[in-house]
C-alpha cells in the first residue's frame, strides 16, 4: 500500500507472519494476505484499540493494482486502520488533521452524543487544518461499523476505515476466525474532477449505453421499447453514475489483481464483516461455492438467514458466516451493480492460492418497476409466476391486494419485468402500462406532482414515480432471476425484540428526487442549499417514515445517530438499520423513535448525490424546548 | 439524400419545444388532487379464517370476543408485531437461530411470508379487535382496528430552537461550517466550454471553416452563457460571426430560458440584437434550441436548431443536425427575404477518443432559400451547396 514490495517477499512474509511485519503501516485486516482479526496478533498493529486512540489524517500515496496515486489516509494507511472497541467503554479519539483544508471523521452507525457525530456544519465546526480534535463518547453497542470523512470529497480519496465493537460478554455469534471485508471504489481521477464531469454530462462514465449496434444484434430493448423510453428521456442503462470506466473496486484497499487473500482452516466457521465503504458503488456480493449465512445487518444481530448472494448498498454492513469445507481457494466476487467491474478477493487455506474468477454477468436494464410503475403490477393477476424463478428466497406465493397495500408482500412483479423487457407478456399488462398507444399519458404521468404533493416543483425533479410500491421483498437491481438465493430486506428479522414497539403517532413521506441530466439530487425537490428548516421531531416521538424513490436509481439513505425499524412485516422483530437502500421507483417504510436530542445529518450515502444536495438536517428536540 | 428525413423531422422539434414548454410549466401548477394512500379495507378469506376481520357476506365467522382490557392482542398478531401483547405470549429467547414459535404462526401467514411456521398449525383462536393504541397503521388500513389516526406531515409539536451545535461550539464557528456545508451540498458553481462544431469544409471552389460552440458558468439554475458561431472561407476575412451573451435560467428539468444580447461581427453588417430563446432536451433525446432576435432597427429574426446523437457503438456517434433561419420581414442589409432564409442539414460521424475529444467527418448541406437565395445570386454569391466536413467536437 504505502510501500512497494517484492511480491515473492510478500508471500514469504505473509506465510510466516501473516504479512504484518512487512507492512508496518498497514494493519492486519488490510494486509495483502490476512490470517484474520482474532488470529493475527503479529508484531504489526493489528488494530487500534484502547480508550485513547490517535488518528492522524494526512496526504499519502495509495497503490492499487500496481499503480500509485494520491490519497488521503490515516496513520499512513488508506483505507484507514481498523478501530476495535469494546462495548461499555468510553473512548477518546484524538484526530489530528495535517491537511491544508478542513477535515472530519464521522462514526458511521454509532449511537453517540450528536456533537461527537462529526458532520461539519451540522454536529460540529469540523477539524481545522493543522489542528487536533478529540472525540469522546461511550460505546453503547457492538457490531461492525465504519468511519469516514464527512468533509468535501475526502472519503473518495481513502479516508475511511472499519470499526469492530466487541460485545460486553461473549459474542453470541460464534466463529473460529473473522475477517473484515471492506469494499470500496477507487479512481485515479480526483473526486472534484469526477463531480465536475457528472455536472457537465450526467452519463459521462456510462460506457454501457444502448447502441444501434446492440439493437441490430438483438441486444437490450427492442426498437419500440427504446422509442418509448426515449419519449420519456429515460435511459434504462443509467444504473450507476460512476462506473468501472474510472473505478477500480477494492477489497480492503486491494484491487482485483492485488487479490487480497483471507486465510481459513478447512472446516472453520469464518465470520466475514462486510462493509461497503464505497463512495458510489452498490455491490452484489457472492462467494461461488459458499453459502453466506447473514447474522448481522448494520451491526445488529439478525436471525441467521442463508443466501448465495446479497446486495450491499453503500454504507451498509453485513456480517456473514461461511464454512469452507474444502481445501481450496474460494473467490469472493463483488460486482458493481451496473456490472462495469468487480471487487475480487480470495479465501484460501494457504497464501498464494487462487480460485476461478467468474466473468461479469450481463448488466441490468432498468424496467417499469424502476420507473415507479410497480403499482400497476398489483392490477395484474399475481398468479403468472408463482414460483420465484430462482430469484428471491422470500417467496410470496399468496399476496392478496389488501396485504400488498399493507406492505406485507409484493405481488409478484415478474410479469411486469418481462413486459418491460419485451419478453412475452400478457396483453392485459400492456394495456395497463399504457403501452397500447397511450404513451403520451404515460409520459405526462412521469412528472405528475399530484402524485407527490410534498415535492417542490423545481428543475431537480426529473420524474415522479406514478405508482411506487414497497420493493423490500424483491432482490436488488440486477439480481432478479440469477438462479440462486438472494437476500431481500424481508429476510432480515431482528434477533432481539425491538426496544420500542409503540405504534407511530405521526407519518411522513419523504421523496428522493433527482435530475440525471443536470446531475441534481435532493429530498422533496429541494437541495440542501435550498432548504430553510430541518426535518424536526420531538424527543421520544415515534414516526413512520416512507421514503419514495422518484428516481430510476437506488439510493442508500442514512440517518445519523439512530437506528430505525424497517416495516417489512416482522413486527416487534423488525430489522433495525442505520442505512437503507431504496430501490429505483420503490418505497421503503420505517418506524423511527426519535430518541437522540440534537441535529443529525440525513442523506443519500452516494457521495456525489449527497454533494449535489441530497441531504437534510434532522432535528430531534426536547418536548418543552 | 436518404439522410434528409430524419434531420427534417428533427427540425420541427425546436419549434415544438416552445409550445411544449408552456403546458409543462402549467402542469407544474396543477393542484394536487386526491392522494393515493393504499387503503384496501377488504376482508380476504384467509384473514377471516384467522379471525382478523368479519366479511360483509354472511360467512361463519368466529365469534369475536368483546375487547376486554386484558387480551389486548392475539398471539399471531403479536408475532406479526401488529400489536403489543399484554402478557408475554411470544417470548423470544436470544438463542441464535430461533424461528417464530409455531403457535404464533398460522400457515396462511407463513405462506404469506410473515413468519415461519415450525410445525403444523394450531387452530385459530378468535381474535379480539385490538384497541386503538396498539394499532399499527397497516392494520387500521385493513379495518382490523381503529388507529389513533397518526398525524401526517412534517410539523413537530416542539418549537424550533437554534441549531444544537451552536450551543456547544458557538454560533461563529458553526456559521462558517454551515455556510460551507450549504455551498458544497447543492450550492456549487461549475463551468463548461463546448465546441460542438469546429471544422473545415471542403466544397468545390469555396473551402472554408466553421465553428459553433458555447460556454457557461454558474449554478444548477442560473447561469451566464456565451454562445458563438460563425465561419468563412480560407484566405478571406471572417465572413459571418456572432457572439451572444445570455442569462440562462432552468425552467424545468430539461429546458433553459435564455435572454441577452447578440452582436454580429465579420463582414456582414455589425448589428446588435436582443435575444430570447429556449434550449434543452426534447423527448426522444433531441437537443433543441429556438431563438428570437430583434435587431436595433426593429427587424425580427428567428433560428431553430436541433441535433441528435445516435450512438452506434459506445464511442462511435452519428449526429444528424439541422438549423433553420427565418426572417419576419425583408432585410436588405442582411440580404434576406421574409420567411425561411436558409437551412443547414448536417450529418457527422464522430469517434469519442475521450468523451471530451471526438474527431469527426461528415457532410453538410447549407443552402439559402427563396428570396434570400435570389438576392445572394444577384450579388454574385453562391447560395450554398453540399460540402464534406472534417473537424473535432471538444469540451472541457
Amino acid at each position: 500500500m504505502t510501500t512497494t514490495i517484492d511480491r515473492r517477499a510478500l508471500l514469504r512474509g505473509a506465510a510466516s507472519l501473516g504479512g504484518a511485519a512487512l507492512f508496518p503501516a498497514v494493519p492486519g485486516w488490510a494486509q495483502p494476505v490476512s490470517a484474520g482479526l482474532a488470529a493475527a496478533p503479529g508484531p504489526g498493529p493489528a488494530a487500534l484499540t484502547g480508550s485513547d486512540i490517535r488518528l492522524r489524517i494526512a496526504h499519502q500515496t495509495m497503490t492499487v493494482d500496481g499503480r500509485s496515486g494520491h490519497a488521503i489516509g490515516i496513520n499512513g494507511s488508506a483505507p484507514a486502520p481498523l478501530i476495535r472497541l469494546r462495548e461499555g467503554e468510553t473512548v477518546r479519539l484524538h484526530v489530528e488533521n495535517t491537511l491544508g483544508e478542513d477535515s472530519s471523521i464521522h462514526w458511521h452507525g454509532l449511537l453517540l452524543p450528536f456533537h461527537m457525530d462529526g458532520v461539519p456544519g451540522v454536529s460540529f465546526p469540523g477539524i481545522a487544518p493543522r489542528s487536533t480534535f478529540t472525540y469522546e463518547f461511550p460505546v453503547i453497542q457492538s457490531g461492525t461499523y465504519w468511519y469516514h470523512s464527512h468533509s468535501g470529497l475526502q472519503e473518495q480519496m481513502g479516508l475511511y476505515g472499519p470499526i469492530v465493537i466487541d460485545p460486553v460478554g461473549a459474542d453470541p455469534i460464534a466463529s473460529d476466525r473473522e475477517h473484515v471485508v471492506m469494499l470500496s471504489d477507487h479512481s485515479r481521477l480526483h473526486p472534484h474532477a469526477i463531480f465536475r464531469k457528472l455536472k457537465q454530462q450526467g452519463g459521462y462514465f456510462n460506457y454501457q449505453k444502448q447502441t444501434l449496434a446492440g439493437m441490430l444484434a438483438g441486444r437490450d430493448q427492442p426498437a419500440g421499447e427504446r422509442a418509448r423510453w426515449g419519449a420519456m428521456r429515460m435511459d434504462p442503462t443509467d444504473v450507476a453514475d460512476v462506473t468501472g470506466a474510472t473505478y477500480t473496486y477494492l477489497v480492503n484497499g486491494h484491487g482485483p489483481r492485488d487479490n487480497w487473500t483471507g486465510l481459513f482452516a478447512v472446516g472453520e466457521r469464518v465470520r466475514l464483516r462486510l462493509v461497503n465503504a464505497s463512495a458510489m458503488t452498490t455491490f452484489n456480493l457472492r462467494i461461488p461455492g459458499l453459502p453466506l449465512t447473514v447474522v448481522q445487518a448494520d451491526g445488529l444481530p439478525v436471525r441467521p438467514v442463508t443466501v448465495d448472494e446479497l446486495q450491499i448498498a453503500v454504507a451498509e454492513t453485513y456480517d456473514v458466516i461461511v464454512e469452507p469445507a474444502e481445501d481450496r481457494a474460494y473467490t469472493l466476487v463483488a460486482e458493481s451493480v451496473d456490472r462495469s467491474g468487480m471487487a475480487r478477493a480470495t479465501l484460501a487455506p494457504r497464501p498464494g492460492m487462487v480460485g476461478a474468477v467468474p466473468p461479469l454477468r450481463r448488466r441490468p436494464l432498468a424496467d417499469m418497476n424502476d420507473m415507479g410503475m410497480g403499482g400497476m403490477g398489483a392490477a395484474a393477476p399475481p398468479a403468472a409466476t408463482s414460483a420465484p424463478a430462482g430469484g428471491t428466497s422470500a417467496a410470496d406465493p399468496a399476496c392478496p391486494p389488501e396485504h400488498a397495500a399493507m406492505g406485507h408482500c409484493t405481488p409478484k412483479a415478474g410479469t411486469m419485468d418481462h413486459a418491460a423487457m419485451g419478453h412475452a407478456a400478457p396483453a392485459t399488462d400492456h394495456a395497463a402500462m399504457g403501452h397500447g398507444g397511450e404513451q403520451h399519458a404515460m409520459d405526462h404521468s412521469m412528472r405528475d406532482f399530484a402524485n407527490a404533493p410534498e415535492v417542490a416543483k423545481t428543475p431537480t425533479v426529473q420524474t415522479i414515480s406514478p405508482m411506487p410500491v414497497d420493493r423490500t421483498g424483491e432482490p436488488g437491481q440486477g439480481l432478479d432471476g440469477v438462479g440462486h438465493r438472494v437476500l431481500v430486506y424481508r429476510d432480515l428479522v431482528a434477533l432481539e425484540r425491538n426496544p420500542d414497539v409503540r405504534p407511530p403517532t405521526r407519518t411522513m413521506r419523504i421523496h428522493l428526487t433527482g435530475n440525471m441530466e443536470r446531475y441534481m439530487w435532493a429530498f422533496d425537490g429541494r437541495k440542501l442549499n435550498e432548504v430553510t428548516a430541518p426535518i424536526a421531531f420531538t424527543k421520544g416521538e415515534r414516526v413512520r417514515i416512507t421514503l419514495v424513490n422518484d428516481t430510476m436509481m437506488g439510493h442508500p439513505i442514512h440517518l445519523h445517530g439512530h437506528f430505525f425499524e424497517l416495516v417489512t412485516g416482522h413486527g416487534d422483530h423488525a430489522p433495525r438499520k442505520h442505512t437503507v437502500q431504496v430501490q429505483p421507483g420503490g418505497t421503503v417504510t420505517f418506524d423511527l423513535t426519535a430518541d437522540a436530542v440534537g441535529d443529525w445529518a440525513f442523506h443519500c450515502h452516494l457521495l456525489y448525490h449527497m454533494h449535489a444536495g441530497m441531504m437534510q438536517v434532522v432535528s430531534v428536540r426536547e418536548a418543552t424546548a | 439524400m436518404t439522410l434528409i428525413p430524419a434531420p427534417i423531422a428533427a427540425a420541427l422539434l425546436p419549434l415544438a419545444a416552445l409550445v411544449w414548454a408552456a403546458p409543462a410549466a402549467a402542469q407544474a401548477d396543477a393542484p394536487p388532487h386526491s392522494n393515493r394512500p393504499a387503503a384496501a379495507p377488504g376482508c380476504s378469506p384467509e384473514h377471516t379464517a384467522m379471525g382478523h376481520c368479519v366479511p360483509a357476506a354472511p360467512t361463519a365467522s368466529p365469534s369475536p370476543a368483546p375487547p376486554p382490557p386484558a387480551p389486548v392482542c392475539a398471539p399471531e398478531h403479536a408475532a406479526m408485531g401488529h400489536c403489543v401483547t399484554a402478557a408475554p405470549t411470544t417470548p423470544l429467547s436470544a438463542a441464535p437461530p430461533p424461528l417464530a414459535p409455531a403457535a404464533a404462526c398460522a400457515s396462511e401467514h407463513a405462506a404469506m411470508g410473515h413468519c415461519s411456521a415450525a410445525a403444523p398449525v394450531t387452530p385459530l383462536s378468535p381474535a379480539p379487535s385490538p384497541p386503538a393504541l396498539a394499532c399499527a397503521p397497516e392494520h387500521a388500513a385493513m379495518g382490523h382496528c381503529v388507529a389513533a389516526a397518526p398525524v401526517t406531515g412534517r410539523t413537530p409539536s416542539a418549537s424550533a430552537p437554534a441549531p444544537y451545535a451552536d450551543r456547544i461550539w458557538g454560533s461563529a464557528a458553526m456559521d462558517r461550517a454551515r455556510a460551507t456545508l450549504r455551498r458544497e451540498h447543492g450550492g456549487g458553481t461549475f463551468s463548461m466550454i463546448m465546441l460542438n462544431l469546429t471544422e473545415a469544409s471542403i466544397a468545390r471552389g469555396r473551402d472554408g471553416y466553421r465553428w459553433d460552440g458555447e460556454g457557461w458558468f454558474g449554478g444548477d439554475v442560473d447561469r451566464f452563457v456565451v454562445k458563438s458561431e460563425g465561419g468563412g472561407q480560407f484566405g478571406e476575412r471572417i465572413d459571418e460571426a456572432e457572439v451572444q451573451a445570455l442569462y440562462s435560467r432552468a425552467i424545468g428539468p430539461y429546458f433553459n430560458l435564455q435572454a441577452g444580447l447578440r452582436q454580429d461581427l465579420g463582414t456582414a453588417p455589425r448589428r446588435t440584437y436582443a435575444s430570447l430563446g429556449i434550449e434543452g432536451l426534447a423527448p426522444y433525446w433531441f437537443d433543441v434550441e429556438g431563438t428570437l432576435f430583434l435587431s436595433g432597427r426593429g427587424d425580427l429574426f428567428a433560428r431553430a436548431e436541433a441535433y441528435y446523437d445516435q450512438r452506434i457503438t459506445q464511442r462511435l456517434v452519428l449526429q444528424p443536425r439541422v438549423e433553420l433561419n427565418l426572417a419576419a420581414q425583408d432585410a436588405r442589409a442582411q440580404r434576406v427575404g421574409a420567411g425561411l432564409t436558409d437551412i443547414e442539414l448536417g450529418l457527422r460521424l464522430r469517434y469519442e477518443i475521450a468523451r471530451e475529444f471526438a474527431p469527426y467527418v461528415g457532410v453538410s448541406l447549407e443552402r439559402q432559400i427563396g428570396e434570400s437565395a435570389r438576392r445572394a445570386r444577384a450579388a454574385g454569391e453562391d447560395p450554398g451547396g453540399l460540402a464534406a466536413v472534417v473537424g473535432v467536437r471538444a469540451w472541457f
